[in-house]
């Protein structure tokens, strides 16, 4: 069926089982590479996409479930050259490994601060503690993520 | 027609390039490794190509080998374009592994050294050209400059070849002379990484491309009896059901009607044997029969423990531990006919070119293998597996096809990091020192990368009929051979290594395992350093010895001493024996613990200090402080190698803390992020001080699997330091620190 995604500030109408994960939605009907999957469970972030204002796991979420409600995706947020001030910060602080968890934690935490703006060091690890980085870049990602937060 | 490299790259971004190259004609091999034009290019424009066969995966090599190609040819960072790993274009340099990647680049062969005879080649040119001889001429910013007169590369080179041997004897820049290799420049990736503009092997689009999914067996071993193709009859975008053998796969138009196909499709399995008991599992490897390897044997090991006042004995356990990628594998493949271009993120493309021709029975060189950035692997997680669920279904549909596993097929059937169990046992004269020791340890295995010709070292090959390497039984073991320490098997302070003590034995037992093994990160190194760096902290602490000073008093190996002594003094290391003093018995108790190892034997020194604290009550650990000292020899870049070391000891904490691989009488149970138990992002983080020594002479060598190999060690010696209980198990769960502090004296 018809169904209409806004994605980053514009509309697309595609033609989808509404059933459908968002995530699928976004990475092969939009092509977006930001939004990944990562568990399919919303176990580890890495699918984070901002809905009205809320991190959601696109994995876990149908499409049907968002009609018409703004998304927001990584790229929604800046792009190489005029990147948004939470993505300066993590090139700031060099912080990514392999890079795969990126999403989930750049779109995580901007969500979280947004909403808490003058959160602290524990707070924001408590935020951050359902969000997975395999390869540990634990030390740099938090540290951008104060740094964003400052 | 035969296309060129040069044609390639003009056709260069991205996908369009596999089209071009499909439509004209037979893969050019990939070029040799003794020559120049196989390393370097540089265009009319002066524009200069570096090509490896080391990729990126994330450890940041790529940015430190663009550093060695523009700090050998005197250019900006920028002025280099670097491209790994494409079975059509770059050097074969076999795996992208073992922390062998800056060795095998940095030092006197390979990339490095073609960087220097692409400038002393270039040189000679510019004399000729200027009438100015080689020792009066500079080069800056890709300019060649004699007096007032001066040439550019791209005049020089003329869009030519170089058609020259690398030169051996080309005269490397020292460190003392870098202006571009040694500094920290940032990873030109982090932009598009940040903005979701990169381009994972997840997101290769292919024109016409289907959406595959593998129906992966529910048990260990299972076989396929029947599948029902009926039962999916009908359902929305399904193009194709696939059943080779044990492998099952459906190929549908978009990926989650394939999703629903997979699911709904009803197979039927006949059960594979009954899977041992977790509960007995380590014991029951020592009745296994073994393949029975001596590391060393002085030949008086018996003697000396026998006759010994004081003998010490422990038994330390490690369970198998996952890669458990972030992202589950992805890969796409386009086979048509007798060709096929495979995007995959295997970390080792020429293999999976040859292995993929195996399985699709196509001939190698009509294979081209392009590599593409996965989820960070450690080893071998999924991608060279999901490389062949692609190529097999894209096979049987004659259209390109994108795989991705799920969370349980990729943890379920992954090469595990094997388990172990290490029996320690030493000597000490009156005076507390060590005068022998005895190390046995028993390992399973079952499979392992694929290589030039195994495919069914992993799952899927596996599943289509190939069989795993050869277990071939042997016992006793014969004589040792050469001495090699690359496993780590051998203790530091044996003298036959890097210690001084002169009687011991390294005896290891492989026995079969029922699921699939593979070189996780640090393999058996991190697993045998783990027994080793613990038993010599208890034997430290039965001589009343500080366990820094009584390492280095058995150390000859100056790197080793100066390594660990560099982390102890950074810590502010208090000298004295572990237990603390005064320490008790409920509570928060906290203590320091210390390791350290040369890794691989010759591969990068380490050590680390681990300030912790433990809840007596509650068996929980706060890792408070890591102090982790590196010497890898002349540092290509200090923010990569921090980050290698930042990572590496809390991917370290994660393994030592929680990661362990769990199964039942059939199947394996740990497939999700409830179930194996990772460290998340958000913890009370330890602070992680990265001391580098960096050594401007000598050998370059690895960093990506230091810190790691200690973390166990380092933090089960802060334990004891805290609360006088020593742990032996990894991982370190709250249920067994507790049975550890239970059990103290």
């Amino acid at each position: 069926m018809a169904i209409t995604l806004k994605v980053n500030g514009r509309s697309h109408t595609l033609d989808l089982d509404p059933a459908t994960p968002l995530l699928y939605a976004l990475s092969d009907d939009l092509q977006l590479n930001g939004p990944k999957f990562g568990c399919g469970l919303g176990q580890c972030g890495a699918c984070t996409v901002i809905v009205k204002g809320q991190a959601v796991r696109s994995c876990v979420t149908t499409v049907k479930s968002v009609e018409g409600d703004d998304i927001t995706t990584l790229e929604g947020l800046g792009t190489p050259d005029k990147p948004h001030p939470i993505q300066q910060a993590f090139v700031n602080e060099q912080a990514a490994q392999c890079g795969f968890c990126l999403n989930g934690v750049i779109m995580t935490a901007k969500a979280f601060l947004d909403k808490n703006p003058k959160a602290t060091e524990a707070e924001i690890q408590q935020a951050m503690s359902g969000v997975l980085c395999r390869c540990f870049t634990n030390v740099r990602m938090l540290r951008a993520i104060q740094r964003y937060a400052r | 027609m035969k296309l060129n490299r040069r044609d390639f790259l003009k056709a260069s971004g991205g996908l369009i390039v596999s089209f071009s190259l499909r439509a004209q004609g037979p893969l050019q091999g990939s070029p040799p490794l003794n020559q120049l034009d196989s390393w370097i290019s540089i265009a009319a424009d002066g524009s200069i190509t570096a090509y490896s066969g080391k990729e990126e995966l994330g450890q940041g090599i790529s940015t430190a080998q663009q550093q060695l190609v523009a700090e050998e040819l005197s250019v900006p960072f920028n002025r280099v374009k670097l491209i790994y790993c494409d079975t059509a274009l770059t050097p074969d340099q076999a795996h992208t592994s073992g922390s062998q990647s800056h060795p095998a680049n940095f030092n006197t062969d390979n990339l490095g050294q073609a960087g220097a005879t692409a400038r002393e080649a270039l040189f000679r040119m510019a004399s000729q050209k200027l009438g100015v001889p080689v020792e009066q001429l500079t080069a800056s910013d890709g300019v060649v400059s004699g007096g007032s007169k001066r040439v550019t590369y791209g005049q020089l080179v003329e869009g030519k070849k170089f058609s020259l041997a690398l030169d051996p004897k080309a005269k490397r820049k020292s460190p003392s002379q870098w202006t571009v290799l040694g500094k920290p420049i940032p990873r030109p990736d982090l932009p598009d990484l940040v903005t979701g503009k990169f381009e994972f092997v997840h997101n290769v689009r292919l024109p016409g491309m289907l959406h595959g999914r593998v129906v992966r067996p529910p048990s260990v071993g299972a076989t396929v009896a029947n599948v029902d193709e009926s039962s999916i009859a009908g359902l929305p975008g399904v193009v194709k059901i696939v059943v080779k053998k044990n492998f099952v796969g459906v190929v549908a138009e978009k990926p989650f009607q394939a999703i629903q196909a997979a699911a709904k499709l009803k197979v039927m399995w006949t059960p594979g044997p009954t899977l041992p008991d977790p509960a007995t599992f380590h014991d029951s490897l020592r009745k296994q029969p073994s393949r029975d390897t001596l590391m060393v044997d002085s030949g008086d090991v018996n003697q000396k423990i026998s006759g010994a006042a004081t003998v010490l004995k422990a038994t330390y356990l490690h369970p198998y531990q996952m890669h458990g990628s972030m992202g589950s594998s992805c890969a796409v493949a386009d086979v048509q006919g007798d060709r096929a271009t495979i995007y995959s993120a295997t970390q080792a493309v020429w293999y999976q070119k040859s292995t993929s021709a195996m399985i699709l029975g196509l001939k190698p060189e009509n294979i081209h293998v392009i590599f593409r950035r996965g989820s960070g692997c450690y080893g071998v997680n999924g991608a060279d597996t999901v490389t062949y669920d692609a190529a097999i279904l894209s096979q049987a549909v004659g259209k390109p096809v994108r795989v991705q596993l799920t969370r349980k097929d990729e943890m379920a059937f992954e090469n595990y990091g094997p388990a172990y169990v290490i029996d320690q046992r030493a000597s000490l004269d009156p005076s507390g020192n060590i005068t022998a020791w005895d190390h046995e340890s028993w390992s399973p295995g079952l499979g392992n990368r694929p290589g030039t010709n195994r495919p069914g070292n992993i799952i899927t090959g596996s599943l289509l009929g190939f069989p795993p390497a050869d277990f071939a039984p042997r016992s006793p073991a014969p004589p040792p051979g050469a001495f090699n320490n690359n496993s780590n098997g051998v203790p530091s302070y044996l003298a036959a290594g890097t210690g001084t003590v002169q009687s011991g034995r390294v005896l290891t037992h492989a026995v079969e395992s029922r699921f699939f093994t593979g070189p996780l990160r640090s393999p058996a190194r991190l697993q045998n350093t783990f027994a080793h760096e613990s038993f010599m902290d208890e034997l430290a602490a039965r001589a009343k010895a500080d366990p820094v000073e009584y390492r280095l008093r058995h150390l000859r190996d100056a790197r080793l001493k100066e390594v660990l002594s560099a982390a102890a003094k950074t810590a502010n290391w208090e000298t004295r024996p572990s237990p603390k003093p005064g320490t008790r018995r409920t509570g928060i108790a906290s203590g320091r613990g210390a390791a350290c190892v040369l890794y691989e034997g010759d591969n990068g020194y380490t050590s680390l200090v681990a300030e912790i604290e433990v809840n007596q009550d509650t068996g929980k650990i706060v890792v408070k402080r890591m102090v982790a000292a590196s010497d890898v020899g002349p540092i290509s870049n200090p923010n990569g190698l921090r980050n290698q070391v930042e990572g590496g000891a809390l991917q370290g904490l994660s393994r030592c803390l929680g990661e362990e691989v769990t199964w039942d009488s059939e199947k394996i149970t740990s497939v999700d992020w409830r179930t194996y138990h990772s460290l998340p992002l958000g913890f009370e983080v330890p602070k992680i001080d990265a001391v580098l020594i960096n050594r401007t002479e000598g050998e370059v060598m690895g960093a990506g699997e230091t810190s790691i190999t200690l973390v166990a060690a380092a933090i089960g010696n802060a334990i004891f330091d805290a609360t006088g209980a020593r742990i032996r198990q990894v991982p370190f769960t709250a249920e067994r620190i507790k049975a550890a502090l239970a059990a103290r004296a």
